[in-house]
């Protein structure tokens, strides 16, 4: 491998990392579901030939892929090890979660880069489909004990043989989903980004050589390891620990522990979550390859100057046991995943609140609210309309979070109301900011929504949900507190309702005109809100994002009648604390 | 008529204010270039007229203005209402739940207007368009004066699903009208009749938020006019490069986010094809940013939507402009990687690279420059400084970039100067390779102050065929506003399948925007050779969410060709232009129209732009002196660009000095001068 010039070398990362932002967004523009086409579930990118290691991706790629994709083009590197006979327009398919995947949902296609008869790189796609099978529309079936009541499960195999597209592929796909239209638009969709970026890095590797871009792909990997390496040696060695638990599991109404010691040694460090909760009945348990990708999410987050390639990850010893709900094997069920791989993300922020109070920031909303909406179209038809919904991040150095954001492992937009409603019988009859969502601090934590929705459909709607944050609300940090804990309320014909398993619901039918509402926590607050200036907090009430009682009860701040500064009944609020 | 007349283009830039003045009976042209005033940007504008002889003798003056950019970016604007939907008053702050940058979770956003000046009423439409609940109209009134109570200046009007049917939202800004103190009441679906909420809404509210500013400011200069005895009109150049009538800017201020920028483009479009050039790259380097646009067949790439600034998304047609943070004053630094980066951040204009000796003392581009003897300390660019401080440019790049790097100085300057062209490089890679266009077909235009220092760049990273440096590169933003086109357009969500399709109703539905638009544009009073009308359908497989554009292929806007065969055909070739495969057997919407007319200027004869013809080089070369090649010192030739005669030809490597640019033609290369004074620079045969 000879060495390249640093210019040259950022010449072609730029090029690089081109090729995924292009493949991303084909296939956002040519997906057919709004998960991909509007919420930008998916990720491409540029992966190693013997070891699937991340060598680029895109800068839209949702994050959590970015973490994942590597494991799931190294489950395609073993089957080709294993079965042999890889040729040049290959193209695999899979969904299964336990070889590098997620959940069911997120289908992966990966193809070789093949350069004189040789593997010089896979490229792969992944997006998240609608539905496929299951008990559940949408597959988010809190109720499921195993994987078979999740959905279909594809283990690694040839869509495409030779460029030829395997009907036969297509057809067990198609006869396995609720809505096969949706997922051979964006199964489409996956194809059309894989042709741009073969095509694309073919004419790149020609212009510069195969030999220059390998060295450039090597020395991008040594770099991000080398940035890593000094932001962790900057860091005060010591272990540090945080735990954090999830509401339930929705199939037994316990608290599930999420625990992380984190010790910093050197440049190096090490997470240790042996201390978490063994595997569970319910769906929110995640393979350790999930678990490793949500810790990358975080760090990422933490260091933001690292470069995204595996390069970041070779610093890091990660000790994740099979006896933890956060290294299980099939067929453990796992369509929940988001919600454990956030409260992995969390511990990781917990621990570095302790370990750099001055860089942390208090815990985002972290729960994705995957809620479907379900009911039937003329002819035994389905609709489905499955959405997840935003939150307040945390207060952090800067200033106050910012309020409804998308979540950590995310970069997902949310669907315009006006494209679900064209697309599904549901009005929305609100979308609003939660006041006194956000955890207060002396940087407040940004605000979460409130969503409520109400079935215009004749037959109504049967609702699915998984969220969390109904129990354990995000954390605040540096003596900040709490933020609000998610609620999830529905119409009934005898008056609204919460669900037992308080986050999680099945089994829910809403009639013509009833509505549900989802009321999604904000972020932690950042310091003690008493120290929090006093003309915010009079800003804050008068713009509706704190109340008056919140004001006094968090902030220690009195308003006279008019919203203006009580200043005597201020100063004496905060002198007795 | 005034095309025999005296036209007038402005541009209003960050830095400078650059003026065009073209008398067409005489064929004759002058520039002008006077200091912006930040703020007061009519005061500027002003003074660069009167070095122009003043407004008096002038038949219509054009103008690119950044105002409504600035407006923007610096959040100036006045106290603006919102009234909504009852239970979605919140939506523009809620954006579409992004964040700021996909790594790292800090930062936060504050709307343009207040949660408390953003009130809710009873009224909702279906996504059919069916209404559900008219509109309350007590309620507007109330929420009306509520808002003038509060002190709003302007207000937007915006009911979801107002694209669908806009019965509810315009009953209600008739009602708000009849007590409004002023013209300033925007409704969404007048901004932009189409669907998705947020962007709107968005589009809407910053049109509200830009009236008073953008109706004061041309107030401000319509007043001046006429005490100049100004007798013409006074015109904006849009967003698409396209003029508007100050009254239309007056009520679609919105549309004037990207004015000055565009007109470059327009101009760099028309100087490329009188020279005989049809696929062209513009590159403006100024002193923060670096902004590209393609020009493919002719062809201006214009987009749909942009974001201002986090949350600020606009949605209306506009040149598709690409900047990234490298201009002059971009910062050359070392990160904890090792690794040379320039910019993002910048010196701006104040205080400026550390050769200004303003109080920057870390390194820019522009000292890269200087210390490598590319441009010439003793006249810098208009004619504020005297002479530039070489010493402190060396001192800068010693400390922040020679010495963690373990390289001389000039080596140092030079890296900056190469990881700087890697950058704009790489933006012409996406606007142009990424997108499929093939590099050797396309020449590069570099205007601004500095873009033709990186000429070599162009041809060397990239692959172009050849640049063309323009005349007088520094004022072609402003030669833009005389060239440019009139233009109107709109868009109205339909979605109809095209199985079935009332061709009929679509064509009557064309022909009624074609004759509404070209209304518009003969309105502002500007003579044009002709006026086109451009069709376009935007279209999907049913269950798709984004569409492609379909080009309509009927320019007269009657409507007469067109079929639903034909519109398939045309779907499918735009379609496989995008996407490797199409969805045979799937069926087909047509998501919304889109109409423009445009007003055709007459040609332009550039050949005002050629060389005197007693120029010879003899008189052009002035000097010479050493300037850093390829990793060494070469003494090379200093030349007065306007003195060069028409057919010279100046090898590299030569340095080429003006008012408004400086232009390097490294070793290897080689300069040719047009007829229209146009400097084309090629590898050296």
């Amino acid at each position: 491998v000879r060495s390249l010039d640093p210019v040259t070398l950022a010449v072609l990362n730029g090029r690089l990392v081109q090729i995924a932002d292009e493949m991303d967004a084909t296939l956002y523009r040519s997906a057919f579901n709004p998960i991909i086409a509007e919420a930008h579930d998916a990720c491409h990118g540029l992966y190693h030939a013997q070891t699937g290691a991340t060598l680029v991706q895109g800068t839209s790629g949702l994050p959590i892929f970015v973490g994942a994709m590597a494991f799931a083009v190294k489950a395609v590197i073993d089957k080709v090890g294993r079965d042999g006979g890889l040729e040049a327009g290959d193209t695999f398919i899979f969904n299964d979660p336990y070889e590098g995947g997620t959940h069911l949902n997120d289908f992966r296609l990966v193809r070789p880069l093949m350069r004189g008869g040789r593997v010089f790189a896979w490229i792969a796609s992944v997006g998240h489909w609608l539905d496929i099978g299951g008990a559940v529309p949408g597959n988010y079936n809190p109720k499921a004990t195993e994987s078979f009541q999740e959905g279909v499960r594809i283990p690694p195999v040839k869509l495409a043989r030779a460029g030829a597209i395997q009907q036969d592929i297509v057809d067990i796909l198609a006869a396995n989903s609720r809505v096969p239209q949706s997922n051979w638009g964006d199964l489409n969709g996956q194809i059309n980004a894989l042709d741009l970026g073969e095509r694309r890095l073919h004419a790149l590797l020609d212009e510069y050589g195969d030999d220059t871009i390998a060295s450039a792909l090597a020395a991008l990997s040594q770099r991000a390891e080398a940035l890593m390496r000094a932001s962790i040696a900057a860091l005060p060695d010591g272990t540090y620990s945080y735990d954090d638990f999830l509401d339930n599991d929705g199939v037994i109404d316990r608290p599930l522990r999420i625990a992380l010691d984190l010790t910093i040694a050197g440049d190096r460090m090490m997470c240790d979550f042996s201390r978490s909760a063994p595997p569970c009945d319910g769906p929110v348990n995640i393979a350790r390859s999930t678990a490793v990708a949500s810790c990358y999410v975080a760090l990422k987050h933490l260091f933001t100057d690292v470069p995204a390639n595996a390069g970041c990850l070779a610093p890091i010893e990660f000790i994740i046991p099979d006896t933890t709900l956060l290294g299980v094997s099939a067929p453990r069920p796992v369509a929940g995943y988001t919600e454990t791989i956030l409260r992995v993300i969390d511990v990781i922020f917990g621990a570095f609140a302790k370990v750099a109070p001055e860089r942390a920031n208090g815990s985002p909303f972290a729960t994705i609210n995957a809620l479907s909406l379900a009911g039937w179209r003329e002819h035994r038809r389905r609709w489905i309309m499955f959405c997840f919904f935003g939150g307040g991040l945390g207060g952090n150095p800067e200033g106050d979070g910012l309020n409804h954001s998308n979540n950590p492992i995310s970069t997902a937009t949310i669907p315009p109301v006006e494209i679900l409603e064209s697309l599904y019988p549901v009005m929305f009859t609100q979308w609003a900011l939660r006041p006194d969502s956000g955890g207060p601090g002396k940087h407040r934590g940004g605000l979460g929504a409130i969503y409520e929705i109400e079935a215009l459909a004749n037959d109504g709607a049967e609702v699915f949900l998984i969220g969390e944050r109904g129990k354990y609300p995000p954390f605040g940090v540096n003596g900040g507190k709490s933020a609000a804990l998610n609620r999830f309320i529905y119409e009934t014909d005898n008056g609204e309702a919460t669900p037992p398993f308080i986050s999680k619901v099945t089994d829910i039918k809403i009639r013509h005109g009833q509505k549900v509402r989802l009321e999604t926590p904000g972020g932690g607050g950042f310091g003690d809100p008493a120290t929090r200036e006093t003309t915010k907090v009079v800003r804050d009430v008068r713009l509706g994002y704190v109340t008056r009682e919140a004001a006094r009860r968090d902030y220690k701040v009195v308003l006279l009648a008019d919203g203006s500064l009580d200043a005597e009944g201020t100063a004496k609020a905060r002198a007795d604390i | 008529m005034s095309e025999r007349g005296v036209i007038v283009g402005v541009d209003v830039g960050g830095t400078f204010t650059d003026l065009f003045l073209l008398d067409a009976s005489s064929g004759s042209f002058r520039t002008a270039k006077v200091p912006s005033q930040r703020g007061n940007e009519a005061q500027g504008f002003l003074n660069g007229l009167n070095a122009l002889g003043g407004a008096a003798g002038m038949n219509s003056i054009v103008h690119g203005t950044t105002v409504g950019t600035n407006t923007l970016l610096e959040r100036r604007g006045p106290k603006i209402g919102v009234i909504t939907t009852r239970g979605f008053r919140d939506m523009l702050e809620m954006r579409r739940r992004d964040r700021r940058r996909t790594w790292g979770l800090w930062g936060d956003f504050v709307p343009i207007a207040d949660r408390d000046l953003r009130l809710e009423v009873n009224e909702r439409t279906l996504a059919d368009g069916t209404i559900h609940t008219p509109v309350d109209l007590e309620q507007v009134r109330a929420a009306a004066k509520l808002l003038l109570e509060h002190g709003a200046q302007a207000v937007a009007i915006t009911f979801i699903n107002a694209y669908a049917n806009s019965d509810n939202e315009r009953r209600a800004m008739t009602e708000v009208r009849t007590l409004w103190p002023n013209a300033f009441v925007t409704g969404s679906h007048e901004v932009l009749s189409e669907i998705r909420e947020f962007e709107r809404s968005s589009t809407a509210t910053l049109n509200a938020y830009l009236q008073p500013v953008v109706a004061a400011y041309i107030g401000k200069l319509e007043a001046a006019l006429t005490v100049q005895s100004f007798s013409g009109q006074l015109h904006i150049v849009q967003s698409n490069g396209g003029i508007m009538s100050t009254a239309t800017a007056r009520r679609l201020p919105v549309r004037t986010a990207l004015s000055g920028p565009a007109a470059g483009v327009v101009a760099g479009a028309a100087l490329a094809k009188a020279a005989g050039f049809d696929n062209l790259i513009t590159c403006d380097l100024g002193g923060t940013s670096f902004d590209v646009s393609v020009i493919a067949d002719a062809k201006v790439a214009v987009a749909a939507q942009t974001t201002v600034d986090f949350g600020l998304v606009i949605r209306t047609p506009m040149i598709e402009i690409t900047t990234i943070g490298a201009g002059g004053g971009s910062i050359a630094s070392v990160d904890r990687g090792g690794l040379l980066q320039v910019g993002p951040e910048s010196a701006g204009s104040v205080p400026g690279p550390a050769c200004y000796g303003a109080g920057n003392t870390r390194p820019t581009l522009t000292d890269a420059q200087v210390v490598l003897g590319r441009i010439n300390p003793e006249r810098p660019l208009g004619g504020e400084l005297k002479s530039l401080d070489v010493e402190a440019s060396k001192r800068a790049i010693a400390t922040d970039v020679g010495e963690p790097l373990g390289l001389l100085v000039d080596e140092a300057a030079a890296a900056i100067i190469r990881v700087a062209e890697a950058r704009m490089a790489g933006a012409i890679r996406l606007v142009s390779i990424e997108r499929g266009h093939e590099p050797a077909r396309f020449v590069a235009m570099p205007f601004g102050g500095g873009g033709a220092l990186h000429v070599g760049a162009l041809i060397r990273e990239i692959g172009l065929k050849c640049v063309l440096v323009p005349r007088f590169p520094g004022i072609t933003s402003a030669l833009g506003c005389v060239l440019a086109d009139l233009r109107h357009d709109t868009v109205q969500t339909l979605n109809l399948m095209l199985d079935g399709l009332d061709v009929e109703a679509l064509q009557r539905r064309m022909s009624t925007s074609a004759r509404e638009l070209s209304a518009v544009v003969a309105a502002t009073g500007i003579p044009v050779a002709r006026i086109d009308v451009v069709n376009e359908l935007d279209m999907h497989y049913l269950g798709q969410t984004h569409t492609v554009t379909v080009p309509l292929r009927d320019e007269a806007g009657e409507g007469t060709c067109i079929s639903q065969s034909l519109i398939h055909q045309a779907f499918e070739k735009a379609y496989l232009a995008s996407f490797s495969r199409l969805l045979p057997g799937l069926a087909i919407r047509v998501v919304s129209l889109r109409v423009t007319a445009i007003g055709r200027r007459p040609a332009f004869d550039f050949s005002v732009f050629a060389p005197e013809r007693f120029a010879s080089l003899e008189r052009a070369q002035i000097g010479k002196r050493r300037v850093w090649f390829d990793g060494g010192w070469r003494d090379t030739y200093i030349w007065a660009r306007l003195a060069l005669p028409a057919g010279a030809v100046i090898a590299g490597p030569s340095v080429l000095e003006q008012p408004d640019a400086t232009t390097v033609i490294e070793p290897g290369l080689a300069g040719r001068v047009d007829v229209f004074g146009n400097l084309i620079v090629e590898p050296a045969r």
